[in-house]
C-alpha cells in the first residue's frame, strides 16, 4: 500500500505515495478525534453498565453489589482517566476488556470482523459486477423493455427494507423451495467450518445486502454511461465506426466510471449498516449484533474498538477510490 | 455439510419433504442412529458467560454444571452434588451438606468440599463481578471441614436457604488464584453436569457434549446444540425450515405451528407475571379506590386471549397459583367487573366529568403508565390498561421509555412491570413489597408499606415449619390484595415448539429468566426420539 509499483506510477498514477503518505498522517488525528467523540458520546448516556451487565438480576441485587461491580470496571472513573486508561493500553497493544461480552476486546474482533469483512466485501464485489454490466446494457438500449423493466425493479427493491428482503428470501429460497439455509454460519449440526459450507450459508445473505444495495449503483450506472453516450468522444469513437461494444464498455463507461467510483466510497457506510441487519436476519455472528449490545451496555472499549476499526476502513476505502479515480482517468492528478 | 453434486443428486431423487430435510444440512438421514443422538435447540437469549459465580444457569439445569441440590420435575428440591438434602440446625443458621463420593469434573478431578467452599467464597469475593452476591447476603462463612463436608455459617435463619443451593459448583483447582472476572473458565468451563462444553461461537451456538461419566447416568444423546438466533421471527422461520429440534417462540408465532404437521407446541406454566405498579405518593394512584377499581376494572381474560394467543393466565398477586404457597382467596374474576369499578369511584367521590374522566376536588383521575419501549408485550398490556381504565372514567396515558428513563421516573409514575420466581416467595416479594425498601430503586418503587405485609413477609422467612410459612404468605397474599400496590395482569406461559417424534420433554414452571438453562430443556440429557 506505501509504495505504488513503478509500472503502475508509469500508467497514470502519480504522486501515489505522497498521497498515501498525506492521507495516513490525516488519518491519525482523524482517528483520535473519533476516539475521544465515542468517550464523550458514551459518557453522555445515562446507561448504568453494571445494571446491564446484571440483566434481570438488576431487580435482586443491591445497589451496593452493583457500585461494587462499578468500581472493578473503573466505569465511575472521570472520563479523561478511563480516556488516558484506553489510550494507554492501546499503545502496549491491548485493545482492553469488553464489559458487555466478558472477554478481551481483540478477542471479540478476532471472532466477529472476519465474517462481517466476508458478507460486506462479498455484497460490494456482487454488486459492482452487476451494476456495471446491468447498468450499461439498459443504457444501450434507453427506453426499451429491458431499460423499463430493470429501472421499474430498481425502485421496486429501493422501497423494500433489507430486514424484509431477508426474510422474504428466506420464505422462498429456504422454506418453499429448501434450495438454501435459512440462517446461520454453518450446518446447525456440522462440527467443521468448511469453505463450501459457510459458501452455501453465505448465498443468501450476500445476495441479499447485494441486492438491497444495488438499485443506487444501477441507476446511477445506467444514466451516467446514457449520458456520456452522447459525449463528443464517444460519439467521435462511433463515428470513426468502432464496433459497438467496444464503444459502449471502452469509451462510454470508462467516463462513468469517475463519478461512480465516488459513490462507492460515499456508500460504504450504508452497506456495512445494510450489513448489521442482513447478520440479524441471518444468524451470522458478525460485529452488527455486538455493536449494538455494546452500545446498550456502555462498552466504551469495544464501541472504540469497532468505531476505530470502521474509521480506518471507510479512511483506506476512500484513498483507495482516489487511487482508483486516478488509475481509470489519465487526466487526474494525485498530487496536482 | 451437503455437497452440491450430492445435493443435486438428491433434489432428482427425493420427494419434497425428503428435500427440506437434505436441505437442513443433518449430517446423517433422520432415525439414524447418529442423528438421534443429537439435539439441537434454539434461544433467542445468548448467555455472556458459562461460569455459575458470574450467574450462569444458578437456579440449577445449567447442564454443564451441579448444585449442590436440584430440581425434580415438580421443582421440588431433590439433592445433587450432595447425598442427601443439606441438613439444617434449630437455630436455623447452620446448613450442613454431605458431598456424593465418587463424583468428577469433566477433566477427571474428583469433586471435593475445597470446591463447593471455593464456590461460595467466590461469589462472595467483592473483587468478583457477581450479582448473585445479593442473594447471599446472609451467608456469612462457608467451610470444609472434611473433603465430604461443607458447613454454611448464616447471619440470620432463613427458610428458603437451601433453595440457594443450586448454584453450579466450580473446580476450585482450575480458578483458585485467577482474576475470575476474566478467566478463559468462563468460556470454556469444566463442571460435573451431564454436559461438557465441546465448543462456542459467540452470536451463533454452543455445543455440548455428553458426559459419559456423569454421576446421574450417561445421557440418552450424545450432543447439544444450542443455536443463538435473536431474532424471533427468524427463529420461527429455522424452525419450519426443519433446523431446530425445540425452539423458544414467543406466543403468537408459537400459535402458528399449532396446526403445522410434525410440531408440538409446548405452553409451560410460569410465575413470571406482569403487573402494574402504582406508585403510593401520586395522589391519583395514592387512592386506594383507584387502585381497587383498577384491579376488578380490568379484563385479564381478554389480555390472555388477545395480547398472549391464549399463553397465560390471569394473575392477581406475586405467588403463581403453581405454587404450595400460593393463597386463592384474592383472585377475583377473570373479565373486567365494571359495575364494581364505577361503584368504588362514585363511593370515593370520583365523580365523572364532561369528558368521561372522573375527578375530584379539581384532580382529574389520571396518571402516566410507562413501560420498556423495546418490549412489545409490555406495550400492548399497557395499552390494554389503558382501554379498560377508561371505561371506568380513569385516564391513563402510557409512555414507552428505555429503562434508564423509567430510572429516573419509576418512584413517581406508574410502571408495568414484570418479574417473578417460582422457586419461593421471599425470593422476589420481600424486596418488592418490604416497607424498608421503599423508593430504592427497581425493589420498593411505589413506596409500599404495610405493616401487616412486613410481619408476614419476615414471618414467612424466618420461620422454617412449612406450614407457619404458607399461614404467613397467605396473610401476605391478603393484605396485598387490600391494598393493591399493584395490578397483577397476567402470568404468562413460555411457548415452545418441539418436533413430533421426542419423548422425555417434560415440562416445569419456569421463572421469568429462560434460555440456554432453566427452558423446557432442563433434562435434555434424558430426551430421545423414537
Amino acid at each position: 500500500m506505501t509504495q505504488a509499483p513503478p509500472a503502475r506510477r508509469r500508467r497514470g498514477i502519480a504522486g501515489a505515495g505522497a498521497v498515501i503518505r498525506r492521507r495516513l498522517l490525516v488519518a491519525v488525528p482523524v482517528l483520535i478525534a473519533t476516539s475521544i467523540g465515542m468517550f464523550l458520546l458514551g459518557a453522555a448516556s445515562p446507561i448504568d453498565p453494571a445494571k446491564q451487565y446484571a440483566g434481570a438480576a438488576a431487580f435482586t441485587a443491591t445497589s451496593e453489589n452493583l457500585a461494587q461491580i462499578r468500581a472493578n470496571w473503573g466505569v465511575d472513573d472521570p472520563l479523561p482517566v478511563q480516556y488516558a486508561r484506553w489510550v494507554g493500553n492501546l499503545l502496549r497493544g491491548d485493545l482492553g476488556w469488553s464489559t458487555s461480552r466478558h472477554e478481551p476486546v481483540t478477542a471479540v474482533l478476532g471472532s466477529r470482523a472476519g465474517w462481517t469483512l466476508l458478507l460486506v466485501g462479498a455484497a460490494l464485489a456482487v454488486v459492482l459486477v452487476t451494476s456495471l454490466v446491468l447498468g450499461t446494457l439498459a443504457a444501450y438500449r434507453r427506453g426499451g423493455l429491458f431499460d423499463r423493466g430493470l429501472r421499474a425493479a430498481a425502485y421496486a427493491v429501493e422501497a423494500m427494507p433489507v430486514f424484509w428482503l431477508g426474510l422474504a428470501a428466506i420464505a422462498l429460497f429456504a422454506l418453499t423451495l429448501g434450495w438454501l439455509p435459512a440462517g446461520g454460519l454453518t450446518g446447525i449440526t456440522s462440527t467443521t467450518t468448511s469453505v463450501a459450507d459457510v459458501a452455501r450459508h453465505l448465498i443468501l445473505p450476500v445476495g441479499v445486502l447485494a441486492v438491497s444495495q444495488a438499485p443506487w449503483f444501477l441507476l446511477f450506472v445506467r444514466d451516467s454511461v446514457a449520458e456520456s453516450l452522447r459525449d463528443d468522444h464517444v460519439l467521435a469513437a462511433r463515428a470513426r465506426g468502432l464496433p459497438g461494444r467496444t464503444v459502449l464498455f471502452g469509451h462510454a463507461l470508462r467516463t462513468a466510471l469517475l463519478p461512480f467510483l465516488t459513490l462507492i466510497g460515499t456508500h460504504l457506510p450504508e452497506l456495512v449498516g445494510g450489513a448489521v441487519l442482513v447478520e440479524t436476519v441471518f444468524s451470522l455472528p458478525g460485529l452488527g449484533a455486538v455493536s449494538v449490545q455494546a452500545a446498550l451496555g456502555s462498552d466504551f472499549p469495544l464501541l472504540a474498538a469497532i468505531t476505530l476499526v470502521t474509521t480506518a476502513v471507510v479512511l483506506s476505502a476512500n484513498l483507495l477510490t482516489d487511487l482508483a479515480y486516478a488509475a481509470a482517468d489519465p487526466r487526474v492528478r494525485l498530487d496536482g | 455439510m451437503v455437497r452440491s453434486s450430492a445435493f443435486a443428486s438428491r433434489l432428482l431423487a427425493a420427494t419434497g419433504v425428503l428435500l427440506l430435510a437434505a436441505c437442513s444440512s443433518a449430517p446423517a438421514p433422520a432415525g439414524s442412529s447418529e442423528a438421534g443422538s443429537t439435539f439441537v435447540v434454539a434461544t433467542a437469549g445468548e448467555p455472556d458467560t458459562l461460569n455459575p459465580v458470574l450467574n450462569f444457569g444458578v437456579d440449577g439445569a445449567s447442564l454443564i454444571f451441579d448444585g449442590l441440590v436440584t430440581r425434580d420435575v415438580k421443582n421440588t428440591l431433590v439433592p445433587a452434588l450432595a447425598v442427601e438434602l443439606p441438613v439444617v440446625s434449630a437455630d436455623g443458621r447452620t446448613v450442613t451438606a454431605k458431598l456424593r463420593d465418587g463424583v468428577t469434573f469433566h477433566d477427571g478431578s474428583p469433586l471435593t468440599a475445597a470446591d463447593v467452599v471455593f464456590t461460595y467464597r467466590a461469589v462472595l469475593d467483592p473483587k468478583v463481578d457477581s450479582t448473585l452476591r445479593s442473594d447471599l447476603e446472609m451467608l456469612t462463612s462457608v467451610t470444609a471441614p472434611d473433603p465430604a463436608t461443607v458447613v454454611f455459617t448464616l447471619r440470620y435463619a432463613y427458610a428458603p436457604f437451601l433453595q440457594r443451593l443450586t448454584l453450579g459448583v466450580v473446580p476450585a483447582q482450575l480458578l483458585s488464584g485467577q482474576d475470575i472476572n476474566k478467566a478463559a473458565f468462563n468460556r470454556k468451563p469444566i463442571g460435573t453436569g451431564p454436559y461438557r462444553v465441546e465448543s462456542w461461537t459467540t452470536g451463533d451456538r454452543l455445543v455440548l457434549a455428553a458426559n459419559d461419566t456423569y454421576w446421574g447416568g450417561k445421557p440418552a444423546n450424545r450432543k447439544l446444540i444450542v443455536a443463538f438466533v435473536a431474532d424471533d421471527n427468524v427463529r420461527a422461520q429455522r424452525m419450519r425450515a426443519g433446523e431446530f429440534d425445540a425452539a423458544e417462540l414467543p406466543p403468537k408465532l408459537a400459535a402458528a405451528f399449532d396446526t403445522a404437521a410434525g410440531y408440538t407446541v409446548q405452553r409451560v406454566p410460569t410465575a413470571d407475571y406482569r403487573g402494574v405498579m402504582l406508585p403510593l405518593g401520586h395522589p391519583v394512584t395514592g387512592d386506594l379506590a383507584v387502585r381497587k377499581a383498577l384491579a376488578v376494572g380490568v379484563d385479564r381474560s381478554a389480555m390472555v386471549t388477545g395480547v398472549l394467543a391464549g399463553a397465560g393466565e390471569p394473575a392477581y398477586g406475586p405467588i403463581p397459583p403453581t405454587s404450595e404457597y400460593a393463597d386463592p382467596s384474592p383472585a377475583g374474576k377473570p373479565s373486567a367487573d365494571t359495575a364494581t369499578a364505577t361503584a368504588l369511584l362514585d363511593a370515593a367521590g370520583w365523580a365523572p366529568g364532561a369528558d368521561g374522566i372522573r375527578a375530584r376536588a379539581g384532580q382529574q383521575a389520571a396518571f402516566t403508565l410507562m413501560y420498556p419501549a423495546g418490549d412489545s408485550l409490555r406495550k400492548e398490556l399497557a395499552l390494554a390498561v389503558t382501554a379498560d381504565a377508561r371505561k371506568i372514567g380513569i385516564k391513563v396515558s402510557p409512555e414507552g421509555l428505555t429503562w434508564d428513563a423509567i430510572d429516573t421516573r419509576i418512584t413517581k409514575d406508574a410502571l408495568l412491570m414484570g418479574f417473578g420466581t417460582p422457586y419461593d416467595p421471599d425470593f422476589v416479594s420481600y424486596k418488592l413489597f418490604g416497607s424498608q425498601f421503599a423508593g430504592q430503586g427497581y425493589f420498593n418503587p411505589g413506596s409500599y408499606r404495610s405493616p401487616v405485609a412486613d410481619k408476614a413477609l419476615q414471618d414467612g422467612r424466618d420461620q422454617a415449619d412449612p406450614a407457619k410459612r404458607r399461614a404467613a404468605y397467605a396473610t401476605f397474599q391478603q393484605q396485598l390484595a387490600a391494598d393493591a400496590p399493584w395490578v397483577f395482569l397476567t402470568y404468562l406461559q413460555h411457548t415452545y415448539v418441539v418436533k413430533d417424534g421426542i419423548t422425555g420433554v417434560s415440562p416445569r414452571v419456569e421463572a421469568h429468566e429462560h434460555d440456554v438453562a432453566n427452558s423446557l430443556w432442563w433434562n435434555i440429557n434424558t430426551w430421545t426420539r423414537q
